[in-house]
């Protein structure tokens, strides 16, 4: 046997065992389904827990920037501000301030405790609430970066506040902050991974299971990494082709 | 929020425009303004000049209470504004305002910088208002770049669409803080021509500037201002050639 009929061997071999791998972790027993339903369980909350994200984020961002330039108004009114700006601070110093795991644990075991509820409610629950406060800080960023100039425009035409916020400022600030939301979207749909301690069946957790099974760890875990990888290939694309249309007027 | 009505029938005639009484402004400690009282009366073009850090612009800005005054009271077509119970964004329609840094929305085009107010505020049928806008717009020679975007114009041009954004709100008066002041010098005379038409077809203007040579030709009244208090005002020939006090005298001096 000269050396390369050895190594032809070797290859044979490494080939024949890559297959019977895949066809133990993937294909018996239809394994493969573990992960297709996975990623339909992380693409699921990942989506509804961008959507209260950015619908929480922008609301506090809003609280909060409205009470930081706040200029004439009723004492009324500027009570009610600084109630619901000191609500937004405790929120987000909570929230920023603890890891999205234990406050998934904490709305899981402790809040939802009494009812049953479906699981992946509760991590779109515990994962929109968490990003709301990444998003707001954004947010609040991108607002203070509009200049005064644009503020005072829209109001001496005749916009009232909420006005001028929604035609003037809030457009201009989604241009500005969207490489910083694309971000936070990519952290939160990784982030979902540790849905699985709920034992939530996400796309993490449906590799684990294979594994747990088969008692083979590379190519689950190595086609679960795969597939998170790939997502967020597709969605920096995404987030590429929408900065790019966005930016149609500097042109 | 309600709309106070007049105390009495306001006559457009005969009554001030805009009264003034005794305002104040303070910055922190400092006094911007130092009880201003003025009679701005329909078809005024007043031009407010004075060293910086007089108070002008204060003053300007406390017309429409982008600034709020710390006492005294604007009265603008007989509706004390400087209540607290005053609808302002509805006297604001009427107002219109140039800025230095012109603060053109950067995100529409020059059409929908004009039509977004009178659509959404003053219920215009889009098309209405477009048409309007480009009468403006035709009226300053700009008519071809409607459909640009702020980024795509000069200075003179940005502040040109400025004047006519606000002027399609059909407003009563008109206040200009250093219109020309963040222009590159050629393109100043563009921007004083569209104000000078303004001033002939008699819109009540309100004009902060450093452009002496314009006052002189376009003002009906020149107010001078220092230490945030009117010191002098008068006409231009009043103004240039017999200063009354030795503030004005230093301070054509300097600039003449």
């Amino acid at each position: 046997m000269n050396i390369f009929s050895v190594m032809g061997e070797d290859i044979s071999n490494f080939f024949q065992q890559f297959g019977n791998d895949f066809y133990l972790n993937f294909v018996k027993n239809a394994r493969w389904k573990y992960l297709v339903n996975g990623l339909g369980v992380t693409l699921k909350v990942t989506l509804f827990a961008v959507l209260i994200g950015i619908a929480l984020g922008f609301l506090v961002a809003i609280i909060r920037s409205t009470h930081d330039k706040a200029g004439t108004m009723s004492s009324l009114l500027k009570f009610v501000l600084n109630v619901l700006n000191f609500i937004c601070n405790v929120y987000l110093t909570v929230i920023r301030g603890t890891p999205v795991l234990v406050q998934l644990l904490i709305i899981y075991f402790v809040i939802f405790a009494s009812v049953r509820i479906d699981k992946s409610f509760v991590a779109i629950v515990a994962f929109g609430v968490n990003s709301g406060a990444y998003v707001a800080e954004i947010v609040r960023g991108g607002i203070m970066s509009i200049d005064q100039g644009q503020f005072e425009a829209g109001r001496s035409l005749g916009f009232n506040f909420a006005q001028t916020m929604w035609y003037i400022i809030i457009p201009q600030t989604f241009k500005n902050v969207l490489p910083a939301l694309g971000n936070e979207f990519i952290v939160l749909l990784k982030e979902t991974s540790v849905a699985g301690y709920i034992a939530l069946e996400d796309l993490t957790k449906g590799g684990d299971i294979i594994r747990s099974q088969t008692f083979s760890a590379l190519m689950p875990l190595l086609a679960v990494a795969a597939i998170y990888l790939l997502m967020v290939v597709i969605l920096s694309r995404l987030q590429k082709l929408l900065e790019r249309r966005l930016r149609s007027s500097e042109k | 929020m309600k709309n106070k009505e007049p105390l009495k029938s306001f006559n457009p005639d005969t009554d001030p425009l805009i009264s003034v009484k005794n305002l104040q402004k303070n910055f922190k400690g400092l006094h911007a303004l130092n009880g201003v009282s003025l009679d701005i009366y329909k078809g005024d073009v007043i031009f407010v000049v004075g060293p910086s850090g007089s108070g002008k612009s204060t003053f300007l800005r406390c017309l429409n209470r982008l600034e709020e005054p710390s006492g005294g009271e604007v009265y603008f077509e007989g509706v004390e504004i400087t209540d607290r119970n005053v609808d302002i964004n509805k006297h604001r329609q009427k107002m219109g305002m140039v800025f230095q840094q012109f603060n053109l929305f950067p995100h529409m085009t020059v059409l929908k910088n004009m039509t977004q107010a009178p659509v959404k505020l003053q219920h215009i049928p889009k098309a209405d208002a477009e048409a309007e806008a480009m009468k403006l717009l035709e009226r300053v020679g700009l008519a071809d770049r409607a459909n640009s975007y702020p980024n795509q114009l000069s200075g003179g041009q940005k502040q040109r669409i400025a004047i006519v954004r606000a002027l399609c709100m059909k407003p009563d008066v008109m206040l200009f803080d250093e219109p020309t002041s963040a222009l590159d010098p050629e393109m100043v005379g563009e921007v004083l021509q569209v104000m000078r038409g303004l001033a002939e077809e008699k819109m009540t203007m309100v004009v902060v500037t450093h452009e002496m040579a314009f006052a002189r030709e376009v003002a009906s009244k020149i107010v001078f201002m220092a230490e945030g208090q009117i010191l002098e005002s008068g006409t231009p020939d009043e103004f240039f050639n017999h200063p009354k006090t030795d503030r004005l005298k230093q301070f054509l001096d300097k600039i003449l």
